[in-house]
């Protein structure tokens, strides 16, 4: 069995996010980028799955511009074995990005497709959804525990009310959520290693998908900051505080 | 135009976020119609039709649409929505689960989590983690949308008249898939998401057991528990206690962080509360800079202390 894992290169979570001057967007020059934390998890899962001698294939596949190479370097050093690039400078929007993948899982022929069920640029959470519907596949989002076994997959989703249990047919989308499992860092013998792992680059136009936006964008902004800072001295001036002077308790 | 909104339920009782929604439905302009889809749910329906605001209820009755499957709810809905301008979902694990396959069935984008109507075509949404608002304009004919519940004041569940009308409810349950249960957390406080007063612990609490000193505060103040993701990875807590940019977004009159840091990610969960406050024996923690009221103390004292002090009464 191959498994896809669709990986996003994203401003580093841990860097303060700056809208431009002519709000036109965010700060991208000069900012460190990573991988979408969430797609780190959905690389590892998949690792495992080869591990554990249920998959043959890894295939990390990114869309964007050229540095997106990055991204997938970092997933073939995870243990991805080999990549896929799909080239734009274009904004991509959740249905093109999900056009694209479903073209390739067309190609590849997947068994599994696991990704991060949301990014933290756009925290739009609606990739994976849409790729399975393309793809007619089943879908499983927010996935924190995965058993594959006879064509199956039995997998446990972190709900708003707790959790859920699906059975799911093969192939199939997954999105997978953050206590499925903790991603390991590459190895320098494995970064090595993954320099010489082959990417393929295409485009959306050789895949016959328009991935032009269709949302208009006018303007971002940073939110009103909340003043905050007051210190209180004790419990009973804390208690004070919310009961006479904000009035919430 | 008229615009649909999917009302959240589970099949027994109407959940409050689509009341939310069916705010900012009616801020968008226009008829607004609630779609009931479920197995045996009549009594929801009935519910729906009471509404402030609501002109009509669609019910979609079938044994497929019971536990909410993303593959068998969005066909029902895709096929309705092709009557309205709008189609409407709260922004839960139930709403972002099956959207973007209503968005795919009509070939449209879908905007996520919205926390503003600029006009029938224009919105507002929060993006990083809430630390960005991206103003945006959808051309689309039908325009697919899931709504943040606390940024809208919830419709009144009560004073509506509407007709309720049966829709066809699709025909068969996707092969592909089974439920197979819930997981239900058991929890006799209010829901977090729609509590006045919610207490949160962190990494800080260091146990699960520890949580009971929360939970004696919350009963006091009828408050809802919440976690970081911290205390949930930890295992103090369920997943469904956490309050984030991938948990729950909360915004209670009241938010008091104990032994919370105040990462990014949390902060985008309840920094639209009204009045925040914590207690945190690291005053360089971040969260003293959105807190109302700070206490620098060890909570392993403050909170035993806060709760005799809530006991004196106003």
């Amino acid at each position: 069995m191959k498994i896809l894992v669709p990986v996003k290169r994203v401003v580093d979570y841990n860097v303060k996010i700056r809208v431009k001057a002519d709000g036109t967007g965010v700060e991208t020059q000069n900012v460190k980028m990573s991988m979408n934390p969430f797609d780190e998890i959905a690389v590892e899962q998949a690792i495992r799955i080869k591990e554990a001698g249920l998959a043959d294939e890894i295939i990390a596949v990114s869309l964007g511009v050229t540095q997106s190479q990055e991204t997938i370097r970092t997933a073939l050093a995870m243990g991805a074995d080999r990549g896929i690039l799909v080239e734009t400078d274009e904004a991509l929007e959740p249905l093109g990005v999900a056009k694209c993948l479903q073209k390739i899982a067309e190609k590849e022929g997947p068994g599994l497709i696991l990704m991060g069920k949301q990014a933290i640029d756009d925290d739009a959470n609606q990739t994976p959804q849409m790729l399975s519907a393309l793809l007619g596949w089943a879908q499983a989002t927010y996935v924190s525990k995965l058993e594959i076994a006879d064509g199956k997959a039995k997998v446990k989703r972190e709900i708003d009310g707790g959790l859920e249990n699906l059975e799911i047919a093969l192939p199939a989308v997954l999105s997978v959520d953050l206590r499925l499992n903790e991603p390991r860092y590459a190895s320098l013998p494995n970064i090595m290693k993954a320099k010489k792992k082959p990417i393929d680059t295409m485009s959306p136009a050789d895949m016959g998908v328009d991935v032009s936006p269709r949302l208009i964008t006018l303007k971002v902004i940073e939110p009103p900051k909340r003043a905050g800072g007051v210190k209180v001295e004790s419990v009973a001036e804390l208690v004070d505080k919310l009961r006479n002077e904000a009035k919430v308790i | 135009m008229s615009i649909l909104v999917i009302a959240e339920h589970d099949n027994a009782e109407l959940k409050p976020a689509t009341l939310n929604t069916v705010t900012a439905a009616a801020q968008i302009g226009g008829d607004v119609h609630l779609l009931v889809a479920g197995h045996n749910c009549a009594a929801v329906a009935e519910a729906a039709a009471k509404v402030a605001g609501v002109a009509k209820v669609l019910h979609a009755d079938a044994p497929a649409l019971e536990h909410g499957v993303a593959e068998n709810l969005a066909p029902v809905v895709a096929r309705l929505a092709t009557d309205y301008g709008h189609v409407l979902a709260p922004a839960t694990t139930f709403g972002k689960n099956f959207m973007p396959r209503v968005a795919v069935a009509l070939d449209v984008a879908q905007i996520s989590e919205i926390s503003a109507v600029e006009s029938a075509d224009t919105f507002i949404r929060p993006i990083y983690a809430g630390n960005v608002l991206a103003t945006v304009q959808s051309k689309d004919a039908v325009k697919v949308i899931t709504v943040r519940g606390t940024t809208f004041e919830p419709a009144a569940a009560e004073g509506g008249s509407a007709a309720v009308e049966a829709v066809d409810a699709g025909s068969e349950a996707s092969d592909k898939v089974t439920f197979a249960g819930l997981e239900e957390s058991s929890n006799e406080r209010p829901e977090l998401t729609t509590a006045r007063i919610v207490i949160s612990g962190g990494r800080g609490m260091q146990s699960g057991e520890n949580f009971a000193m929360l939970e004696e505060i919350a009963d006091k103040l009828n408050a809802a528990v919440g976690a970081s993701r911290a205390a949930v990875d930890a295992g103090y807590v369920p997943n469904d206690y956490q309050v984030g940019q991938t948990g729950k977004i909360v915004a209670p009159d009241l938010y008091v962080a104990v032994g919370i840091s105040g990462a990014i990610q949390h902060l985008a969960g309840m920094k639209d509360s009204k009045v925040i406050a914590c207690i945190n024996k690291d005053e360089e923690a971040p969260i003293f800079q959105v807190a109302d009221f700070g206490l620098v103390a060890d909570l392993f004292q403050a909170l035993p202390e806060l709760s005799k002090e809530l006991d004196k009464g106003a």
